[in-house]
């Protein structure tokens, strides 16, 4: 969890150096959410994720040094600087991305589910989405797909009370997510989502259940952003109290404290996590600053697979 | 003459039309509290309430088709989607219920609706927030299909919109918001024809919304080197005027269209096609297409500049064009 929060806080300063431009959504907050859910996965399962994916991307293994180079645009990205902070995709790791169309990766998910369980793979489909996305029709179509067709997928939805500047009451009838899932014979959790170990919990206990048959799980994790929604967002639509009130559950000193009152963590084993931290967004920092641009003439690759031939004139 | 934004045009626009006619109310994602993604409803939410200026959940199929609904049941909502690439979710209420009801219905309901959108690219959002789609609703009939490249379009073009018994899709480039000019006028903006937005003698360079720029600015390089362009500003997608497009050709000999969307099957291939239907000869060269690169909107900046027309692209055009 750390070393997502120190990654994504030299993102902003990479943006306030222009070295990252564009949409920049930070998940800071909401670091025990990816990785709780990640402990959950093997390696085979699949991961379908938002343009809030930093998190996802890092817990779930993707190298920092390749997520970096392709917030920054360079071709040593994991998408060639193609995608960008919002799109990132890695298939090494089978993360199917860093969607920014609200809603638009559960239907990917369900599908991803539908091929593993057709092939009689036993494996799960992970999709993270936030609250705002309950309201999309895509997530009521998923919904029923996934269970009408008792397919392996994982929902995971990040609760974190807001869609950009609409509160979830303001947008929702019915703000309890987990009704929502269940109304489509869905099983479904509320989670503390910033509690790392609720949330692995719940996503150990789901993805078994998953493997074992039991068609899809929701769980709703219960979070909240610190930042704002993008770089771009003034952020008038919250009060500071109850900012500052959702701070005094910040995951990363939480779990700090567990562990250094069960004693499995000193003082010391914290600074030698922050020092090796540093010192590996340090290298992926100077990686990505001495990655390189894409040839122009590149430019229209993959827009058709290579195999089949190339450019359409 | 005052100068405003083009993002200031558009809120007097909406605060205009708000009190002008209580039928009018603003709906859409994050119009009200957050005050407009690109900031344009600003401060309505205070000045009209939340029935005037209603936030609506994350739902583009759902309140796109409720504004239709409004419009049939007496109201004239404007209906503000974020972004084009959004409106993808919302295209089957657009498409299969706005622009049809009326024919369908032999004339007996009309949906005076307008829906404003934001379009293009330049910000490095890439390939889910930047493409240029309203070619594709241009080719809807139905629809009434406007590009406001100015601040005066921006502040005149909302009204008579409303006033059209039919929807009509306003499209602003996302670029343009922060951009100033001055204010020359709020009455008597048409919605209807295109601009000559400079006027010249040997060559027509056709634009609109996002290219009106790179169209101005390739035709000051092009003075330099003794070429006199036209400039025309599309201003009205659907239906187009050709009759401006034909009479300017009529006199410049030569036609370069600029256009953001992609160049097959585009805007720009239809602008094309009427030059050479109707206008052939006219010509003393085959028209020219300036567009964007044939792929989904790169991040990185070089190569979003690359896929993007640039003013040195339609100069080059027009260069090759000889004469
Ligand atoms: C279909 C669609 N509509 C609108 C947007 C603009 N938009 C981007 S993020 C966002 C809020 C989404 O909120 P939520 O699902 O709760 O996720 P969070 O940002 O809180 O992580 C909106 C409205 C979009 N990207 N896609
Ligand atoms: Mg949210």
């Amino acid at each position: 969890m750390l070393r997502i929060r120190r990654f994504e806080e030299r993102c902003v300063e990479l943006y306030s150096r222009t070295a990252i431009r564009g949409f920049l959504h930070l998940g800071i907050g909401e670091e025990a959410c990816a990785v709780g859910l990640m402990q959950a996965l093997t390696p085979a399962d699949a991961v379908v994720s938002t343009y809030r994916e930093h998190g996802h991307a890092l817990a779930r293994g993707i190298p920092m040094r390749a997520v970096l180079a392709e917030l920054e645009g360079k071709l040593e990205g994991t998408c060639r600087g193609r995608g960008g902070s919002m799109h990132i995709f890695d298939s090494a790791t089978r993360f199917y991305g860093g969607n920014a169309i609200v809603g638009g990766g559960l239907p990917l998910a369900v599908g991803l589910a539908l091929a593993d369980h057709l092939q009689g793979r036993q494996l799960v489909t992970a999709c993270f989405f936030g609250d705002g996305a309950v309201a999309e029709g895509e997530f009521h179509e998923s919904m029923n797909l996934a269970a009408l067709w008792h397919l392996p997928v994982l929902f995971c939805c990040e609760n974190n009370l807001y869609a950009m500047g609409t509160a979830l009451a303001r947008s929702e009838s019915e703000t309890d997510l987990t009704l929502k899932a269940s109304s489509y014979r869905v099983a479904s959790w509320p989670v503390d989502g910033m509690d790392v170990g609720a949330v692995e919990d719940a996503a150990m206990h789901a993805a078994e259940a998953i493997r074992g048959g039991a068609g899809p799980h929701f769980l709703e994790l219960r979070t909240y952003r610190f930042r704002a929604h993008s770089m771009y967002d003034p952020d008038r639509y919250r009060d500071k109290g109850e900012i500052e009130g959702w701070k005094h559950r910040d995951p990363i000193p939480l779990t700090a404290a567990r562990l250094s009152d069960q004693g499995l963590m000193s003082d010391e084993a914290l600074e030698r996590i922050e020092a090796d931290i540093e010192a590996e967004i340090d290298d992926a920092a100077a990686f990505a600053e001495a990655g390189t641009l894409e040839d122009l003439a590149d430019l229209e690759r993959f827009v058709v697979s290579e195999a089949a031939g190339m450019g359409d004139g | 003459m005052s100068t405003i934004t083009y993002r200031e045009a558009m809120r007097q626009a909406l605060r205009d039309a708000l009190t002008r006619d209580e039928r009018v109310f603003l709906i859409g994602e994050d119009v009200g509290r957050y005050g407009g993604c690109y900031a344009v409803s600003l401060g309505l939410l205070e000045e009209f309430g939340p029935e005037r200026i209603r936030d609506a959940p994350l739902s583009e199929s759902g309140f796109v088709g409720a504004g239709i609904g409004a419009a049939l049941g007496g109201l004239r909502p404007i209906v503000e989607i974020m972004t084009v690439n959004f409106s993808l979710l919302a295209l089957d209420q657009i498409v299969n219920n706005a622009a049809t009801l009326l024919y369908m219905s032999g004339g007996q309901f009309n949906v005076p609706l307008v829906i404003r959108m934001t379009t293009g690219a330049g910000r490095q959002l890439a390939a889910q927030h930047s493409h240029s789609l309203e070619g594709w609703y241009a080719h809807v009939p139905g629809l009434r299909i406007l590009a406001p490249a100015t601040v005066d379009d921006a502040r005149g073009m909302l009204w008579p919109s409303l006033e059209d018994p039919d929807p009509v899709l306003i499209f602003e480039h996302g670029g343009l918001y922060s951009s100033e000019g001055a204010l020359t006028g709020t009455d008597g903006v048409d919605i209807t024809s295109a601009a000559v937005r400079r006027p010249g003698n040997d060559v027509t360079i056709v634009s609109y919304g996002g290219t009106l720029r790179i169209a101005l600015s390739a035709a000051e390089q092009l003075r330099g080197a003794g070429v006199d362009a036209e400039v025309i500003d599309l201003r009205c997608l659907r239906p187009l005027d050709t009759a401006t497009i034909l009479a300017s050709v009529a006199h410049t000999h030569r036609a370069v269209v600029v256009d953001e969307g992609w160049r097959t099957g585009g805007l720009s291939a239809e602008v094309a096609a009427r030059i050479t239907e109707e206008a052939f000869y006219d010509l003393d060269a085959p028209v020219a297409r300036v567009c964007s690169a044939e792929v989904p909107m790169p991040y990185a900046k070089h190569l979003e500049d690359a896929a993007l027309p640039q003013p040195e692209r339609v100069v080059a055009a027009v260069r090759q064009m000889g004469g």
